[in-house]
C-alpha cells in the first residue's frame, strides 16, 4: 500500500492518460512550471508540444481547446481559479457543449476543465473563493466533484476519457487529502456513480466534495443515537438517482450539505427529485452557502457563509425529530 | 501587409468564380422566399452581396482544408460544396438537413467537407479555428483553416486573444473580415477605433485589405494567404470591403429599423459581384450556369420542402456524444 495524496493523484491521472493517449494534451497557465502542481513532471515527460503554457487568454485558449478537440485531441485546460470558468462560461457552455447536438451529432467535444482548488482557499477573498459547480450541472455540462484521492484519481480518468465536455472541480478543502491506496488498484470511476461512504438506517446525509469529510465525522459523532448514511455523488451531472432512491429507500430522511449559494444550488435539486420521487418520511434539509454568498476575505467571515459541521448536526437532528413525529402519525 | 509570397499567381476559374456567386445569391433570394412564405421557422440573415468573398476564399481552398462560418453563413457553407438541397432542408428545419434539423441557418455544419460549423456568437469561431489549425498541424497535415467573421467581430475580446495565440504558435490559419460597413446597424467607424488590418498587425500577423465584391481578386489574396499558411509561416488576416444588400435579418423585413437609406443601399448595390464576376465569362456559358443553377435550386427547395420533419421525440437525440440520457421536463 501507498499513501496517495489528493493533489499525486490529480497529477497521476493527467500523466497515466497522456501516456495512454497521445491525443491528450494539457493547457493551461503555468502548466509547466507546475504552480499548482497538478501538472509537475508532465512537460519533461510529455514534451512542450503536449503541455502549453498559455498566456492570460481564457476565452480564446478555451476556444482552442474546443477547435482542438474537434480535430481530435482530447485537451485537459487546467484553470487556477474557479472564477475562470466565468470568463470561459461562453466557450464551455455556449460552445462546446452545443457542438454535439446542434450539429446533429457531426462532432463531439472531449475536453476537460480542472480546477484544482476550487472553493474557498484561505484568505483569497471574493473573486478566487466559488465553488460553482452548481451552475455546470444546471446547464448539463457533465460535472464531477471528487472527495478522495482515488476518486479525484478515477473521475478525472473517466473525465479526459469522455467523448463530451466534462469541468472536474477539485476542492480546496479535500486537497489535503491522503489516503492508503494500492496504485495497482486505482481506475476510472464512472460519472454518474454515487459511492456510499458509510452505511446507515436512520438518515441519508447527501455531502459533496470536500464536505463527504466533514458529514464522515459527524457521522461518527453521532453514532452512538443515530446511524447516518453518507452518499457522495460524486458526479453531479450525470447524478447517481437510482443510488440516491435506493439509501432513501433505507433511510427516508435526507440532509443535504452542498457548498453552493442556496437559490438554484443542486442541493436543491436533490431535494426537489427526492420530494417528487423518493421515499421520504420527514421533510427534507439542506445546508448551503447562503443565497448569492460572495465570501469576504476575513477568516471569520469567510468560515461564516460556508456550511459547518454543527449546521449540519443541528438538521440531523431536526430530521430524525420531525420523522418520529411522522411516524407516531402513521396508523 | 501582405507579402506577395513565392506562388507566382495561381489562376483563377472564372467559370467557377461565377457559379459559386450565382449559386449563393439565387440560394438566398430563395430562402428568403421561403421565410416570407412561412417555410422558415424564424428567419435568416442574409449573404446577398457578400456572395465574391465566399467564393474567392473557398475557391482557393482544398477539399480537405476546413473553415468555421457565422451567423450569415449560408454562402461559405454552399462555397465549400455543401449539397445545396441538405443546406435549404436544414433552413427549413427538416430531418434531411446538414444537421438534421438541430442547428438551422445560424449552426450549419458540414464536417465530412470541412465545414466545422457556422457559429451564432460573433467572433467564437475564430479560436475553435485556431485550435483546429494547430491539431492539424500537431498531426502532421498542412491542411489551412480559414475563418470568417465580421466587422463586429474585431471588436470581440476573444478574437484579439485569438490573433495573439495565432501568430504566436504561426497557426495555420486565415483570418477573413467581412467588412459590410455594419454590425447589425451600427456603422463600422462608429465601433472600429483604429483600423481592422491595424489590429492585425499589431500582433504582427500580415494583413490585407482586399475589394470583397471582387470574386478573383478575393481568390488571389486567399491563395498567398494559404500558400502563407501551408508554408508555417503563420495566420494572415484579410479585410475582405463589401456591402450588405439585405437586412441584417429577415426580422428587418417587417421591423424596417432606419440605419441606412435606401439611396445608400442603392448605392450600395452599384457594385455588384455577378455583375463583376458575369462580365468575365462569355454570355453563353454564363445563361448556361444560370439555367443549371435555376434548376439545381429548384430541386432543392422541392427537397426541402418535401422532406419529413424531425420527430419530437428525437428532440435530445445528440446532446451527449456519449448517450448520457437527460432528464425530461416533466415526470
Amino acid at each position: 500500500m501507498t499513501i496517495l495524496s489528493y493533489l499525486k493523484a490529480l497529477n497521476r491521472a493527467v500523466s497515466d492518460e497522456m501516456a495512454r493517449d497521445p491525443a491528450v494534451c494539457v493547457f493551461g497557465e503555468d502548466v509547466r512550471v507546475a504552480v499548482t502542481n497538478v501538472t509537475a513532471g508532465l512537460v519533461k515527460k510529455f514534451g512542450p508540444e503536449r503541455v502549453l503554457d498559455m498566456p492570460i487568454s481564457e476565452q480564446a485558449f478555451t476556444g482552442i481547446a474546443t477547435g482542438a478537440a474537434m480535430a481530435g485531441r482530447r485537451p485537459l485546460i487546467e484553470y487556477q481559479i474557479p472564477a475562470l470558468l466565468f470568463i470561459a462560461f461562453e466557450q464551455i457552455v455556449n460552445q462546446a457543449h452545443k457542438f454535439s447536438l446542434m450539429t446533429g451529432g457531426q462532432t463531439r467535444v472531449p475536453v476537460t476543465y480542472l480546477i484544482p482548488s476550487s472553493g474557498s482557499r484561505d484568505g483569497w477573498a471574493g473573486q478566487h473563493s466559488d465553488h460553482p459547480y452548481s451552475l455546470f450541472a444546471h446547464v448539463g455540462v457533465k460535472t464531477a466533484v471528487p472527495a478522495t484521492p482515488a476518486d479525484a484519481y478515477g473521475l478525472l480518468v473517466s473525465a479526459i476519457r469522455d467523448d463530451d465536455p466534462v469541468v472536474v472541480f477539485a476542492p480546496a478543502g479535500a486537497m489535503g487529502r491522503r489516503e492508503d491506496v494500492d496504485l495497482a488498484q486505482l481506475a476510472p470511476v464512472p460519472l454518474g456513480v454515487g459511492r456510499t461512504h458509510r452505511a446507515g438506517t436512520d438518515v441519508t446525509v447527501v455531502a459533496v466534495g470536500h464536505l463527504v469529510h466533514d458529514a464522515l465525522e459527524v457521522a461518527e459523532e453521532l453514532a452512538d443515537t443515530i446511524d447516518v448514511e453518507v452518499f457522495d455523488p460524486r458526479s453531479l451531472y450525470p447524478f447517481d438517482w437510482q443510488g440516491l432512491a435506493a439509501s432513501l429507500e433505507r433511510t427516508g430522511r435526507l440532509v443535504v450539505i452542498d457548498d453552493s449559494n442556496r437559490s438554484c444550488g443542486i442541493g436543491g435539486e436533490i431535494l426537489a427529485t427526492a420530494a417528487e420521487q423518493m421515499r421520504l418520511v420527514a421533510p427534507p434539509k439542506r445546508i448551503t452557502r447562503p443565497d448569492g454568498a460572495v465570501l469576504p476575505f476575513a477568516e471569520g467571515l469567510d468560515r461564516a457563509l460556508q456550511p459547518t459541521r454543527e449546521q449540519l448536526r443541528h438538521a440531523i437532528h431536526g430530521v430524525m425529530k420531525a420523522g418520529e413525529t411522522k411516524k407516531e402519525e402513521r396508523p | 501587409m501582405a507579402e506577395a509570397g513565392g506562388v507566382g499567381s495561381p489562376t483563377p476559374d472564372s467559370a467557377g468564380l461565377y457559379r459559386t456567386v450565382r449559386l449563393i445569391r439565387r440560394f438566398e433570394e430563395h430562402a428568403v422566399e421561403l421565410v416570407h412564405a412561412g417555410h422558415v421557422f424564424g428567419g435568416i440573415h442574409p449573404y446577398t452581396g457578400q456572395e465574391a468573398i465566399a467564393a474567392g476564399t473557398c475557391a482557393a481552398l482544398r477539399e480537405d482544408d476546413l473553415i468555421t462560418s457565422t451567423h450569415r453563413g449560408h454562402g461559405h457553407v454552399l462555397a465549400k460544396g455543401a449539397d445545396p438541397a441538405r443546406m435549404m432542408a436544414e433552413i427549413a428545419g427538416r430531418a434531411t438537413g446538414l444537421n438534421q434539423g438541430r442547428g438551422g441557418s445560424m449552426h450549419a455544419a458540414d464536417f465530412g467537407i470541412g465545414i466545422l460549423g457556422a457559429n451564432a456568437i460573433v467572433g467564437a469561431a475564430a479560436p475553435i479555428a485556431t485550435g483546429a489549425a494547430w491539431a492539424a498541424r500537431c498531426a502532421g497535415s498542412d491542411r489551412v483553416v480559414v475563418t470568417y467573421f465580421g466587422d463586429g467581430a474585431v471588436s470581440q475580446g476573444v478574437v484579439l486573444e485569438t490573433f495573439n495565440l495565432a501568430s504566436l504558435w504561426h497557426a495555420p490559419v486565415v483570418f477573413v473580415c467581412e467588412n459590410n460597413g455594419f454590425a447589425t446597424t451600427t456603422r463600422t467607424a462608429d465601433a472600429v477605433a483604429g483600423s481592422i488590418t491595424g489590429r492585425a498587425e499589431a500582433f504582427g500577423i500580415p494583413a490585407e485589405r482586399v475589394d470583397g465584391m471582387d470574386p478573383e481578386a478575393v481568390f488571389a489574396a486567399t491563395a498567398r494567404a494559404v500558400e502563407r499558411a501551408r508554408r508555417q509561416e503563420g495566420p494572415t488576416l484579410l479585410e475582405c470591403v463589401t456591402y450588405r444588400y439585405d437586412a441584417h435579418h429577415t426580422w428587418e423585413h417587417a421591423a424596417r429599423p432606419r440605419y441606412r437609406t435606401p439611396e445608400e443601399v442603392q448605392l450600395g448595390r452599384f457594385l455588384d459581384p455577378l455583375d463583376i464576376q458575369g462580365a468575365r465569362i462569355d454570355d453563353g456559358l454564363r445563361a448556361r450556369i444560370d439555367a443549371d443553377i435555376e434548376a439545381l435550386l429548384d430541386e432543392a427547395v422541392r427537397f426541402a420542402l418535401d422532406s419529413p420533419h424531425p420527430d419530437p421525440a428525437t428532440a435530445l437525440d445528440h446532446l451527449y456524444a456519449d448517450g448520457t440520457i437527460a432528464r425530461a421536463g416533466a415526470l
